[in-house]
């Protein structure tokens, strides 16, 4: 057989784009110990799997899943007007959220494409942490000082000094409640024990911890459609977090998951990934993330006029799609439209990330296609390898958890 | 199955089991675990001809695609339908059960490499 290459999600972002040398989580010892495989994912060396995607997949939306995402770039805001320099250089209003709230934004060009998908936590009164793709960590560290630079603000890349690790699936809280060493910050604990603070702890809201006397955010946020927890700490003690996480969750099934499980665990949830479904070439509105620029917000903001006239009316837009069979349709296979008067297929979009859903059964896949192709249950064709096979648009997200 | 040490092997990271003037091909166990789980197999009908160095087939696992040649020239005597019903037999037993087709060949090819090649080759 070929070399085996991977042709979506984790595996195959240009080691160019990332840092000319080959880093290395604080976490790595340990993951060659467990029987890690490793990808090169933006200059990183991370775990692909440990022993089966499939079986790391399962274990996340059956159990839980352990996951190493100290790659991903922590940039911090601090000052008196963090808040409105947010609100200038992203397309949300990041002044409006709470402390401990977080908030999933959008990083715009001048144009109105996207330069990074993030996620926003407000860490205290003046202070911010934005949490970039790891490829695209220089880009946004450079864009935000150069876009608050106005403000009274300073911004820290603090992506070396942050570890991150992920426990996803419907034991996460438990696993949590169980581990040793994790405390409230006695600051943030007005009377309630960690657990009941743990157990209320909103989606996309965050909890100042402590792991044995180190200071740990706890967010309940993700990226696999289940419950589930981040937590950043400083590298220095991830490892001693890592081992205490997996003592605590191995008898309620936690594995660690590599991140070609997270990279199906995503497409599941309809998920869109930075370098597939999103790009620079890409508007929001296009992505079906027209909710996350916040054209009603009362100030200016980088790529607010591109926003408000809109991507062209003709622009592709993005799908889910549902095949049949086993075949997946991989990311750049072309997708055509059969046209019954005059027999012939038109192509009509491209696939941005597939594969055949663990959960589902079934070929599932994003695509980007023309508008008037885009209504659900519109049948198409995938070209997969030479042949047009029969797909079918439909809603995202592909699985959504059973909610309690 | 045979000892691995008694197998011929391929650059395309294929073994060969020869018998007489059939060959019993798979991938290896590097192979397999590189591509991950395997999810999807396509074989060559039986009575099928092929040419050593042509795709003949596919196996396809969650994260992505490889890409099965023909090793030899030839027949394909027999393909492994248990495999196509249960890819996962690729990873389980790469060597074994999860073996993919039979050709009844002509020659063999004067590039196949033996164990100790094939292994300083992946380096394991």
């Amino acid at each position: 057989m070929s070399s085996p290459h991977s042709d979506n999600g984790s595996s195959d972002t240009p080691s160019t784009e990332g840092p000319p040398q080959e880093r290395t989580s604080p976490l790595h010892e340990t993951h060659t110990a467990a029987g890690a495989s490793f990808t090169d994912f933006a200059g990183w060396q991370m775990p692909v799997r440990y022993s089966s995607d499939l079986a790391e997949h399962h274990a996340v939306r059956t159990a839980a899943g352990l996951f190493d995402l100290s790659h991903m770039g922590e940039i911090v805001l601090i000052g008196p007007e963090a808040g409105a320099a947010l609100d200038y250089a992203l397309a949300g209003k990041l002044s409006a959220i709470a402390i401990d709230q977080a908030k999933y934004s959008l990083l715009l060009s001048r144009s109105g494409g996207i330069v990074d998908d993030l996620v926003v936590y407000r860490t205290g009164e003046d202070r911010y942490m934005v949490v970039a793709n790891a490829s695209n960590r220089e880009a946004v560290a450079q864009e935000l000082r150069d876009r608050t630079a106005p403000f009274d603000v300073e911004v820290f890349d603090e992506s070396d000094d942050i570890a991150l690790i992920a426990v996803q699936g419907p034991a996460a809280l438990s696993i949590l409640l169980a581990t040793d060493g994790l405390a409230a910050d006695e600051g943030a604990l007005d009377g309630e024990d960690f657990g009941e603070r743990l157990s209320a702890l909103k989606y996309y809201w965050s909890l100042p911890a402590l792991f044995q006397t180190h200071p740990v955010l706890i967010a309940r946020t993700g990226y696999t459609g289940e419950d589930g927890f981040e937590l950043y700490i400083a590298p220095d003690n991830a490892r001693a977090l890592w081992d205490a996480l997996i003592e605590a969750g191995t008898e309620q099934g936690l594995v660690p998951a590599g991140l070609a499980s997270r990279d199906t665990l995503r497409l599941e949830a309809g998920m869109p990934l930075y370098g597939h479904e999103l790009g620079l070439d890409t508007m929001p509105a296009q992505a079906g993330l027209g909710r996350v620029v916040n054209l009603a917000k009362d100030t200016d903001f980088i790529g607010r006029a591109a926003s408000e006239e809109g991507p062209h009316p003709e622009a592709w837009v993005l799908v889910g799609l549902t095949g049949e069979g086993k075949r997946a349709a991989r990311a750049g296979y072309p997708v055509y439209a059969h046209d019954d008067t005059t027999g012939q297929d038109a192509e009509v979009g491209v696939v941005t990330s597939g594969a055949l859903s663990p959960t589902l059964g079934v070929p599932i896949a994003m695509a980007y296609v023309a508008p008037r192709f885009a209504r659900e249950n519109t049948p198409l064709l995938v070209d997969v390898r030479g042949t047009r096979l029969p797909f079918t648009v439909t809603a995202l997200p592909f699985y959504s958890r059973k909610k309690r | 199955m045979a000892a691995e040490q008694d197998l011929k092997y391929t650059a395309e990271h294929e073994w060969l089991l020869v018998e007489g003037d059939v060959a019993t091909v798979g991938i290896t166990a590097y192979a397999a675990e590189k591509l991950g789980d395997v999810v999807f197999v396509e074989l060559p009908e039986e009575g099928s001809d092929v040419t050593a160095g042509r795709v003949v087939g596919e196996i396809e696992s969650t994260k992505s695609v490889g890409e099965l040649f023909a090793p030899v020239d030839g027949v394909v005597a027999e393909a492994n339908s248990a495999v196509v019903d249960a890819p996962e037999l690729v990873n389980s037993d790469p060597f074994g059960e999860g073996w993919l087709v039979k050709v009844r060949f002509t020659a063999l090819p004067d590039n196949l490499l033996s164990h100790d090649e094939y292994a300083a080759l992946t380096g394991e």
